[in-house]
This record gives structure tokens, C-alpha cells and sequence, in this order.
């Protein structure tokens, strides 16, 4: 076992995990946030996507000791104050999400991105989200979403 | 005092259930965890077709953490019976049987053979990767053709691999696919498909071993098929089996079966006493959760010489694979009724064979059978365009059945609830700047431009809501097509709906509550929608088929209607006058002539609870329940258009338009039924494009894994443009028809006739599914060998 300090959605955390755990089942299992949701195991489909000191990473390719002394965000950080954070706005508004699996990874990818890149073309979403699959929506709506969100957030900044 | 209610039905109501999946407080099986909870892990060797000599299990059962392990002779005595197969399409089909875990061979690469109860989830698998299985090799055989000459008998005591032959129709003069003054025939194949639902599968078992009692989530798009199937395999009184899906991550037929792993955790639970876990990897998911399509058709079209279609024949091979899941050969005899598509012909014949191989056992994916259908159906209109050197655009117009606006039959047998099928092609077409590709086509074609332009069409038709529960039991099948509907009026105003379908992304709660609102006179917000819990919602046959909203979503109109003939009645007595004075306008029972002498549904359900003074002969609480069969399937229709540009260098396809009208009848909801849509033709885009589960020579799944496997990202998808057109169903008073599959069914004929009519003057008339740069380049290359 391995002693590791982890920040998590602002909260530190320490923990004795084994050398072999995967990030995302440090988050899921030893911090109990299960919003961070796994649907591969061959690193293809981005559903485990969290922020590794604000950018996003795939938490099952990363081990929980790889986060030692770091700040990880997950979902579950997004919102503040009972108020959804604006991709969650968007998502909701536009229909951005039907089963609700990807859309974890998809709100951390987007969320990563757009601190890159405030304001996107669609394609630069779309080749951001190259790394996150969704079986339900076709992602038109999920592009859709985040462009509306790129416009709220810039928006709200200027 | 009078109130315009706003209908909540047609408009685009924010979903219900978004917040807690948008903030990762979604009860996904993985989230879920119960003191003293054990873990399940299934022990599938290396093999394709063996026969099992030795199972060696003592290794495993001393590594740490390890409750047990169990092959199928140790738990035999736990079984009431084989895995569920509820539809026997024949009376002469051949069934294998089909355990939970095989005892003497193995017949395909994901057959488990034991299984592994462990403290954690890691030492669970360490341990199954710990059984050694020594086994006979056999041949394998994953193709149909080959398997047909029953050189290698999978099932010995069936002995034939050709387990079913299907066929219907003989409607119309026969003749005509002999004598017709045009006929084409065609041979399509479609390969094997992997569902990739992001959730894979999932279960937890738990008993209360003194009341013999057992509840089991999973991650299903059935519970209540699940409960009294598995009430019979696992030996449990269905009075004491609860099923329970939670929030359930996509299904597109995949979770509409019911899994070995289930009854392994039920029956697990029983043996050691503790609830057991298993939940899927998505390795493990690529050979043990069933494939869809699989598929080889020979069509015959009859024709006149202007191109008017009399007849079409068709003879299907159906893979099945190693065994048959809930549905298996039924797959191919829900596609067997809508061979006709919209079009107004004479002539019907289809016929398939369902063949067993060494693969994953097949059954429904998303359209299950239709789409199947369609792809062969459109592919040969479009070659019999070519044929007649006419447009496709045209020929279908020429076909498509006249408007009607009372049940009609068509040419499979079946009655066609309403269509009018030209308004959604003319849509397209302008949507699509038909005339306008078609010159840049011409202009392209003449200079001899590398990437050349094509337009795919597809005029469809899908048989949804299933189903009329006759019908089913004419065709074999086990159960029933209704489904129930229970609402509460609770005295605080508030409205709880609990229902029979079970959703998983399809927006059932939102969509429901509209219904219910408009109904009632209720707020959407008042409204909970309850479902996917066989103890609160006994009553239901739950979620796949286009079915929900057409039979689900009709229950609930006769549960209000039982709700308001009792609401008249109090609200008649409350008001002083007599029912026949009472209508219900304006989201309220109100006096004839004195519309603001009114009382709603939350003031009647409080005078219901408190019951102090009721009319005689009426019971406390409004509440209502109905159970609706429907008397008719619906039928979705309409027009997709793929525009593509292909690279006759290097065979790459590119969309440049796509465009889908859609008719579904009445539309509750328009953003969900749009993002329906959506990824459906996602689906199918992929399936024209991308997507094929391959085996090797010995049987073994080469794409398996996601990175073998090309499930498309938002890269490949296009944006779409949409339209409808809405021509309300006669089947049911809601005018419903559904959209879950519309997607999936029209688009891979679209896409895949886009390529070719890109490449039809060089003389390609096939490329092969899925459309891959490879296959569209030799095609290119054959098409010119040919010609030199
Ligand atoms: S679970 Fe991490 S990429 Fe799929
Ligand atoms: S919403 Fe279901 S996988 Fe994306």
C-alpha cells in the first residue's frame, strides 16, 4: 500500500491505495464519487474523464499514486452553490445527453477544452471530443451544447 | 375562476431526469454497493469449439479472497431450467439448450464454463484468470454458408447447424418473380454488429434467505421480463423476486435479453448468502453480450418497365450464433413483415434460414429486423433505378403508397395504420438541394473530378409499438404486447405515474409527466414518474421496439380516463349539479355555462383522501390503472437523404449532407424526439460506415476491443438537418406512432447508396458493408478491371 494526499473537488483526501489502482477507481471506490463512470477498458471512450490539475486526463489510464499531491475534479465538483455549472446549464438546455453515462467525461472534456479555447468553431469541438465516445446522441447535440455554453461563459467573462 | 392551460404535449419540455445525471449523482449498477457485498467474475477460456476434458479450480479457490468457485455440475441442482428463449417462431425449430454455464463443450469465444465469488472485484478476476480449463479443440465455423453444410455440428443433438426456416407471405401472383418484364436480383450482406451501449452490463443480487426472498438491479432494459423468466430458470417463487433497473446507460436491444451473469448472481446470492456483484468489462462485453444483423439476403424485384414495382421476394440467412438468447430467430421475423416498405405492391415472399455458429449468440439491435429490412428494400430500388436508368427520387415516388387515413393493408399481411409518404419525400429532397447535387454530380462526372458527388435515398416505413398481444401468440412468442399504467393523485396536488416501460435515455419521465399534464390539468413539475421496479410497477412489458410511447405512453391515457370518470363524479357532487353538467375544459371539470364553477384534479384528490364526503358508492383516493393492448402495431414513416462526396484515389467517403424527415405521428416532445433521431442515424451511419465485428479463420472475435472495433466519434458524425411530418396514427387515441429506431432503419441504405450513385458511371454497382476506404477503393479498382 501507498500513502497518497490527493485534492478532490477541493477537498484533500489522503489515502493508502495499492500500487496497481487506477485513478478512477480511487475516486469511485476509496472516495466514493461515482460520477466518474467506466466504460472501456482499453482507454477509448473517454466516460472516466476528469480534470489532473485543471486538465482533462482519462482517470483509467492514470494509477491513484500518479495523483499524489495534485488537485483532481470530477462531476461532482462542477456545480457550486446548488447552481449547475454552465456546460451543465447547456447540456440540460439543449438536450446534450439521453442515457447520461458519457456525459461525465463529455462535461470534463468540454470543460478542459474551453478553458484552452473559449470560444471554439464547431470543429475544434468536435476534434475535442475526439476522445469521447456516446452511443445515444449522435453528438450533434453535444457540440451544440458546448458551443452554447463557449457563448455563455465568454459571454459572462466580457 | 377559468385558467388557459398551456399543452404540454408538442413542446419542448426540459427532461426531468437530467439533474442527477448531470451532476454525477446517477444510481449506474457500478455505483451501487450493499453491506457484505461479494464479487462475480465469469471464467471464459481461450476457446472457440472444444470439447471440455478437465476444469481445474483448486489454484483459484485458495487465492486470497475467494469464497468460491463454481462450475455448471456444482451449482446443478440450483436450476429450474436452461437460459430463457421465449420465441419458438416454428413448431418444428430446433433449440439449443442453453445454460448459464456450459458443461461439456464450449461453442463460442465468450462461453463461461465457471465462475468466481470473491471478496473484491480485483481478486474475483485475478482468481478467474487462475481456472484452467484443458479442452478438445473442434473446428469452428462462423460462416453461415459454411456452417450450413453441417460439416461441424455445433449442437449434436440437434443435428443440423440449419436450426429454423421462416417463411410467409405467398401474398400476390407468385409468377411475377419469374415472368415480370423487369427483374432484378440482388445479393446483400450485412455484417455482425456490436451494440456498445457506454454502460456495459451489470447486476447485484441480494437475498433475505429466511423469507426466500431475492431482489437483483441490473442494468436491463426488461425487469419485468427478466422476473418471471428468471423466477422459472433460478428455481425462485416470482412472488419473491423483485427486479430492479436502475438508471440504466443505453441499450439498443443489448439489455434487451436476459444474461446468464443475472441468474449466475440470483442463484449466487442463494448459495453463499451474500449479495453478489458482477459488472461487465467492455472486452468481456464484446463477446458475451449479443451481436446484432449477421445477416445475407437474395432479393428478386418484379417490375414493370416504367418502373413500377409489383412484387418483391426475398430469402434471408440469419446467423444466430453459438445458442439463442431471449429473442434470437425472432430477430429476423419482426424484420419479415415490412419487406414491402411504403410502397403499394402485389407480390410478397420472404423466407429465411437461421443458422447456428461458433459466435456470439445475435438478437435484436436497435431496429431489430427492420433495419435489415430496409437496407435490402432500398438497395434494390436503387439498383432497379439504375437498371431503368431512371432517378431514384422519382422511381420511389412512382411506388410509394397513395395517402390514407384508415388502417389499409399492405402486401405483407399487415395493416398499415396511416401514411402519407410523398409530403416527407418532397421535404428531403428540397432539404437536401437535390436538383442542385444532382448538376454538381453531372459537372463532376464530366470533368472527371477525384471526388465525385452522390445522393443516397431511403423512403421507409418501421412496424413499431409492439405489440397486439394475438398477433404475438399467432407468431409463437411467449408473452403479451400490453402495457400498464398506474396514477396516483396524491391529496397535497401532487401526481405520481408509475409505468411498465423502462427507459434508459429516452426521456420516458419527461415525456410521461407532458402526457400526464395535459391530462390532468397538472403541472409537469407535480407529476414523478416512476418505473423499472417490478414492485412499484408490477404491471408492465417494458422498453424496446419503438414501443414505449405507443403502448406505455397510451396506458396512460385510459388510466386518466378511469381518473376523470371518477373525478366527474365527486366534482359533480362538490359542484351541486349533475354529471351531465360537468365538462372538462380548460384543465378543469367545469359547470356548462359557468366555466369558473370549477373543480381540478388536486382539488378532487383532496376531497378523494380525506373522504369526508363523497357521493355514495365511490371509494377514497383518485387513482387510476390501465393495462392497453394494442389493436394494431403504428407505422413510422419517411424520407432520409445522404449526400456524399467519395475519393476515387483513396475510396474515403465524406457526408456532406444529411438530411432526415420523419414522420412519428404525433410528437410529445420535439427536442427528445429529434435527439432520438439523431442517435439513431448515428447509428446507422456507423453501421454503413464503420462498424463490423470480424472473426478469423478459427473463430476467434477480431475486433475485440474498442480499439479494433470503431464505434465513431463526434469526428465522423455529421451534423444532420431534420424535418417532420406528422400524420397521426389510428392505432391509438394518442395518434403516437414512435421514434426510438426511425434512425437506424433508414439511414444505412441512405449512406451506402450515396457511395455507390458517386460511383455508379465508373460502373460500381456494390461496395460492400461497412463502406470502408479499402472496400470502396477494390471496388473502384474491380469496377475498372471490368471495364479494360
Ligand atoms: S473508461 Fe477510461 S477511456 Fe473508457
Ligand atoms: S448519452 Fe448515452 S452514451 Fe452519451
Amino acid at each position: 500500500m501507498t500513502r497518497i494526499e490527493v485534492t478532490v473537488n477541493g477537498v484533500r483526501r489522503d489515502a493508502e491505495v495499492e500500487p496497481r489502482q487506477l485513478l478512477v477507481y480511487f475516486l469511485r471506490e476509496t472516495v466514493g464519487l461515482t460520477g466518474t463512470n467506466v466504460g472501456c477498458d482499453t482507454s477509448s471512450c473517454g466516460a472516466c474523464t476528469v480534470l489532473l490539475d485543471g486538465e482533462s486526463v482519462k482517470s483509467c489510464t492514470l494509477l491513484a499514486v500518479q495523483s499524489d499531491g495534485r488537485e483532481v475534479t470530477t462531476i461532482e465538483g462542477m456545480a457550486s452553490d446548488g447552481e449547475f455549472h454552465p456546460l451543465q446549464e447547456a447540456f440540460h438546455r439543449n438536450h446534450g445527453l439521453q442515457c447520461g453515462y458519457c456525459t461525465p467525461g463529455m462535461i470534463m472534456a468540454a470543460a478542459s477544452f474551453l478553458h484552452e479555447n473559449p470560444t471554439p468553431t464547431e470543429e475544434q469541438v468536435r476534434e475535442a471530443l475526439e476522445g469521447n465516445l456516446c452511443r445515444c446522441t449522435g453528438y450533434q447535440n453535444i457540440v451544440k451544447s458546448i458551443l452554447d455554453a463557449a457563448g455563455q461563459m465568454s459571454g459572462v467573462k466580457a | 375562476m377559468a385558467m388557459t392551460q398551456e399543452r404540454a404535449i408538442g413542446s419542448p419540455v426540459l427532461r426531468k431526469e437530467d439533474p442527477e445525471l448531470l451532476t454525477g449523482q446517477a444510481t449506474f449498477i457500478d455505483n451501487m454497493t450493499l453491506p457484505g457485498m461479494a464479487w462475480m467474475a465469469m471464467v471464459r477460456p481461450p476457446f472457440v469449439h472444444a470439447k471440455i476434458d478437465s476444469i481445474e479450480t483448486s489454484d483459484a479457490a485458495s487465492m486470497p479472497g475467494v469464497i468460491g468457485v463454481y462450475t455448471a455440475a456444482d451449482l446443478e441442482g440450483e436450476w429450474g431450467g436452461p437460459l430463457p428463449f421465449v420465441w419458438p417462431i416454428t413448431e418444428d425449430i430446433k433449440v439449443p439448450v442453453h445454460w448459464p454455464l456450459t458443461k461439456d463443450k464450449i461453442r463460442f469465444n465468450g462461453d463461461a464454463v465457471a465462475v468466481v465469488v470473491a471478496e473484491t472485484r480485483a481478486q474475483a478476476k485475478d482468481a478467474a484468470e487462475a481456472v484452467t480449463v484443458k479442452a478438445t479443440r473442434l473446428p469452428a465455423v462462423t460462416d453461415m454458408e459454411e456452417a450450413m453444410k453441417d460439416e461441424v455440428v455445433i449442437h449434436e443433438d440437434l443435428g443440423t447447424n440449419v436450426v429454423v426456416h421462416w417463411s410467409h407471405g405467398g401474398a400476390g401472383d407468385q409468377g411475377v418473380f419469374d415472368t415480370a418484364p423487369v427483374i432484378v436480383k440482388e445479393r446483400y450482406h450485412q455484417p455482425r454488429l456490436i451494440p456498445n451501449a457506454i454502460e456495459p452490463r451489470g447486476c447485484l443480487a441480494m437475498s433475505i434467505p429466511a423469507q426466500g426472498e431475492f431482489t437483483l438491479w441490473s442494468a436491463t432494459q426488461i425487469p419485468h421480463v427478466v422476473k418471471v423468466t428468471l423466477s422459472g430458470t433460478c428455481n425462485i417463487a416470482e412472488s419473491k423476486l423483485r427486479i430492479i433497473a436502475p438508471d440504466v446507460g443505453g441499450g439498443f436491444g443489448s439489455k434487451l435479453n436476459v444474461y446468464a451473469e443475472e441468474a449466475l448472481s440470483l442463484v449466487l446470492a442463494r448459495r453463499t448468502g451474500r449479495p453478489i456483484k458482477w459488472i461487465e468489462e467492455r472486452t468481456e462485453n464484446y463477446v458475451a453480450t449479443t451481436h446484432g444483423r449477421g445477416v445475407t439476403h437474395d432479393v428478386t424485384v418484379a417490375a414493370t418497365e416504367e418502373g413500377k414495382i409489383l412484387g418483391f421476394k426475398v430469402e434471408e440467412l440469419a446467423d444466430m450464433g453459438a445458442y439463442f438468447q431471449l429473442l434470437t430467430p425472432g430477430i429476423p421475423e419482426l424484420g419479415g413483415w415490412v419487406y414491402m416498405g411504403p410502397y403499394d405492391t402485389q407480390s410478397y415472399w420472404f423466407e429465411f434460414r437461421g443458422i447456428v455458429t461458433n459466435a456470439t449468440p445475435t438478437d435484436a439491435y436497435r431496429g431489430a429486423g427492420r433495419p435489415e429490412a430496409t437496407y435490402v428494400l432500398e438497395r434494390a430500388v436503387d439498383a432497379l433505378a439504375r437498371r431503368l436508368a431512371k432517378d431514384p427520387a422519382e422511381l420511389r415516388r412512382l411506388n410509394l403508397h397513395a395517402p390514407f387515413s384508415e388502417a389499409t393493408a399492405f402486401s405483407s399481411g399487415l395493416s398499415v395504420d396511416s401514411g402519407n409518404y410523398e409530403p416527407a419525400l418532397d421535404r428531403a429532397l428540397e432539404l437536401a438541394d437535390y436538383h442542385q447535387f444532382r448538376k454538381e454530380q453531372q459537372a463532376r462526372r464530366e470533368s472527371g473530378d477525384v471526388k465525385q458527388i452522390g445522393i443516397g435515398l431511403s423512403t421507409y416505413i418501421e412496424m413499431c409499438g409492439l405489440a397486439p398481444s394475438q398477433i404475438l401468440g399467432a407468431l409463437r412468442y411467449a408473452a403479451g404486447g400490453w402495457d400498464g399504467a398506474t396514477i396516483e393523485c396524491l391529496p397535497t396536488g401532487k401526481v405520481i405515474v408509475k409505468t411498465g416501460t423502462s427507459p434508459h435515455g429516452q426521456g420516458h419521465v419527461t415525456s410521461w409527466a407532458q402526457i400526464v399534464s395535459d391530462g390532468l390539468g397538472v403541472p409537469v413539475d407535480d407529476i414523478e414518474v416512476l418505473h423499472g421496479d417490478t414492485a412499484i410497477t408490477p404491471l408492465g412489458m417494458d422498453t424496446y421496439g419503438s414501443r414505449s410511447v405507443a403502448v406505455g405512453g397510451v396506458a396512460l391515457h385510459f388510466a386518466m380516463e378511469k381518473i376523470k370518470a371518477k373525478a366527474r363524479t365527486i366534482a359533480a357532487h362538490e359542484l351541486e349539479v349533475s354529471e351531465d353538467d360537468v365538462e372538462w375544459a380548460d384543465g378543469a371539470f367545469r359547470v356548462k355555462g359557468a366555466p369558473d364553477k370549477a373543480k381540478t384534479i388536486p382539488e378532487i384528490a383532496f376531497s378523494a383522501w380525506h373522504a369526508h364526503a363523497l357521493p355514495g358508492g365511490v371509494e377514497p383516493h383518485l387513482n387510476g390503472t390501465a393495462v392497453y393492448d394494442p389493436p394494431n402495431f403504428t407505422w413510422p414513416a419517411g424520407t432520409h437523404i445522404c449526400v456524399s462526396e467519395v475519393d476515387t484515389e483513396t475510396g474515403a467517403v465524406e457526408i456532406l449532407n444529411y438530411v432526415a424527415v420523419d414522420d412519428c405521428g404525433v410528437v410529445i416532445n420535439p427536442q427528445i424526439v429529434e435527439g432520438q433521431i439523431h442517435g439513431g442515424v448515428a447509428q446507422g451511419i456507423a453501421e454503413a460506415l464503420y462498424e463490423e465485428a470480424l472473426y478469423d479463420e478459427g473463430g476467434n472475435l477480431i475486433t475485440s476491443s474498442m480499439t479494433q472495433y470503431l464505434v465513431p466519434s463526434a469526428m465522423e458524425i455529421p451534423s444532420m438537418t431534420l424535418d417532420r411530418t406528422e400524420t397521426p396514427s389510428t392505432t391509438n387515441p394518442l395518434g403516437v406512432k414512435g421514434i426510438g429506431e426511425a434512425g437506424t432503419i433508414a439511414a444505412p441504405p441512405a449512406v451506402i447508396n450515396s457511395v455507390i450513385d458517386a460511383l455508379s458511371h465508373l460502373g460500381v454497382t456494390e461496395v460492400g458493408k461497412p463502406a470502408t476506404p479499402e472496400r470502396v477503393w477494390r471496388a473502384i479498382q474491380r469496377a475498372k478491371g471490368g471495364a479494360a
